[in-house]
């Protein structure tokens, strides 16, 4: 079996999250000054993904303790409306990502994979606290916990926490914005010539 | 995943719902028989969070399982711990200090407080009024931060050990306290204004779901949910643990044992839970945080067993040791599981949209009936 990483399609997105002088993303493109205006071009692409990272719909899916921070997130303090994040939507058909707040057992898995599935492209998804991503403090000598989410559906941003502060989850989704805005993409796996 | 869909030979209609649902507060999966609207069965199927926490805890040290316990009723994480720390106490015969125990209820009621707040406002979402959760959200994240000082997290604090608590408290703790009852004073009453007295609010709620209170103790059903049916089973005055035989308090007790009292029940402990606060925050006793205690415990062979009130009701601990450095069994009684058994019973005969407030007034955190 030949395993091959294939090629992202979009600027490296380390360089773009990890820059220091980062300054706030503007609008993508240059605008030429024409009198009365002024055009502006620049990828398609790029556009796209301006206007889809700023409006990113969760999914209401909590399984457990997390779900107390994702609200508090919500809720007046945090407000992660602020950061368009503001419809939260109880139906996997309508949201673009889907936050992993708590554990997965074995019984869950087969239902997250299924929401994942129901989702429409393009789709994100962010593991939130210990659980989602390696079991956490389920992980051993436990017999039903998934140990880390990323076994059942695949995932962009990870926030280590037990439960992590809602800081820490708009981060989290700051982060994915930015991940979306620099065109990144999942990596797509070859295996044997076929896409998975 | 159950796949039930379809219709009875009566030509009822089955249906699902959850796990995924925002109504089941959590991922509880109900097969649901409709006759037209009306419930005639609800069918609950548990185990989507099924963390196996009662066996991970044999192998867990006597320390170090009190932690799980936080995962299990996150909202209820304080008296949680308090029940297994207590149970520990019981095998090794430890005397708790004056101010641990002091710190103990004062946390206890702080959280009780805090899990009642975010009922309230979930039950209004249930019931279709979006703000009440903002409002709800604004005190309870003052809690956190009381919290956050003391026990060093926001939610799962594992704050309680076997002999006291972990740390003293924050300097700032008597103040932050005292400006928590000060807002929360002035905002309850704007809480009753909002949803106590809202004519829907009653519409949806008065005379819906009544539990009588020979089924609350049969379906043995704990908590505000039993005590809004008439049983008296608030453990902190049935069987007092702590220091709650010395505080003035009320155990509140409803009449009629509809969703409308189970919610009256609980604003009414929310003003109780403060009365006790203030009673304490000007009268914490100086001296040690905590016991000595060897730092490897043994708890010697016995069977111990140990219960609190949570917010949700009667909590139980019931703790086998063989002599050794774990646990032999654990077993915990959760609230929310023998109030979710008495749910079938409590909707049949209501409309489907009843069932959500219903559901709501129950008050059920799933990860505690999973374990």
């Amino acid at each position: 079996m030949r395993i091959k990483k294939a090629r992202s399609s979009g600027r490296d997105i380390r360089v773009a999250s990890m820059n220091p002088d980062k300054q706030p993303a503007k609008f993508p493109g240059l605008v030429h000054e024409t009198p009365g205006g002024g055009i502006l071009s620049g990828p398609l692409e790029d556009v796209v993904n301006w206007a889809r990272s700023n409006s990113l719909w969760p999914l209401t899916f909590a399984t457990s303790c997390c779900g107390i921070e994702m609200m508090s997130t919500a809720a007046a303090k945090y407000d992660f409306s602020r950061f368009g994040f503001e419809v939260a939507r109880a139906t996997p058909r309508q949201a673009d990502v889907i936050i992993i707040a708590g554990t997965i057992v074995n019984k869950m898995a087969p239902v997250l994979k299924r929401l994942y599935d129901q989702m429409a492209d393009p789709k994100y998804v962010i593991a939130m606290g210990a659980c989602a991503i390696s079991g956490g403090p389920f992980f051993y000598n436990t017999y039903s916990v998934v140990k880390g989410a990323d076994h059942v559906i695949p995932v962009d941003v990870y926030v280590a926490g037990c439960p992590p502060r809602p800081e820490a989850l708009l981060h989290a989704l700051i982060t994915l914005q930015e991940k979306i805005k620099s065109g990144g993409k999942r990596e797509r796996i070859d295996i044997d010539g076929k896409n998975i | 995943m159950v796949e039930e869909i379809g219709t009875t030979d009566k030509g009822e209609l089955i249906i699902n719902v959850g796990p995924q649902h925002p109504a089941t507060h959590g991922v509880l999966h109900l097969v649901i028989t409709l006759d037209g609207e009306t419930v005639r069965k609800v069918e609950p199927h548990l185990g989507y969070i099924h963390r196996s926490i009662e066996k991970m805890s044999e192998s867990l040290s006597y320390r170090q399982f009190i932690y799980a316990t936080s995962r299990m009723d996150y909202l209820s994480a304080h008296i949680n711990n308090h029940a297994c720390a207590m149970a520990v106490e019981k095998g090794l015969q430890l005397e708790v200090p004056e101010r641990a125990q002091v710190i103990r209820v004062l946390m206890g009621e702080l959280t009780r407080i805090a899990s009642h707040v975010l009922w309230w406002g979930a039950m209004a979402m249930d019931i279709g009024a979006f703000t009440p959760f903002f409002h709800a959200f604004r005190e309870r994240e003052m809690i956190n931060d009381i919290m956050e000082e003391s026990c060093g997290a926001r939610l799962t604090m594992n704050y309680m050990v076997p002999g006291g608590v972990m740390y003293d408290i924050h300097p700032n703790f008597h103040r932050r306290v005292k400006e928590f009852i000060a807002q929360f004073k002035r905002k309850l009453p704007e809480y009753d204004e909002l949803v106590t007295g809202n004519t829907i609010f009653r519409a949806r709620t008065r005379g819906v779901g009544v539990l009588s209170k020979e089924d609350a103790i049969s379906y043995g059903c704990s908590g505000p949910t039993g005590r809004a049916s008439g049983v008296d089973c608030d453990i902190r005055k049935v069987q007092p643990y702590g220091i709650y035989d010395r505080l003035d308090f009320r155990q509140i007790i409803g009449k009629e044992g509809d969703t409308y009292s189970r919610y009256l029940v609980r604003m009414q402990e929310m003003r109780q839970s403060l009365h006790i606060i203030e009673q304490l925050i000007d009268n914490i006793p100086e001296g040690d945080f905590q016991a000595k205690t060897k730092a490897v415990l043994k708890v010697p062979k016995g069977e111990y067993y140990s219960r609190v009130e949570t917010a949700r009701g009667d909590f139980g601990v019931y703790l086998v040791s063989e002599g050794g450095l774990t646990p032999y069994r654990i077993k915990y009684r959760s609230p929310g599981f023998s109030n979710l058994s008495a749910l079938d019973h409590t909707v049949r005969g209501q409309k489907i949209g009843d069932l959500v407030a219903i559901m709501g007034s129950f008050d059920l955190v799933i990860p505690d009936i999973d374990r």
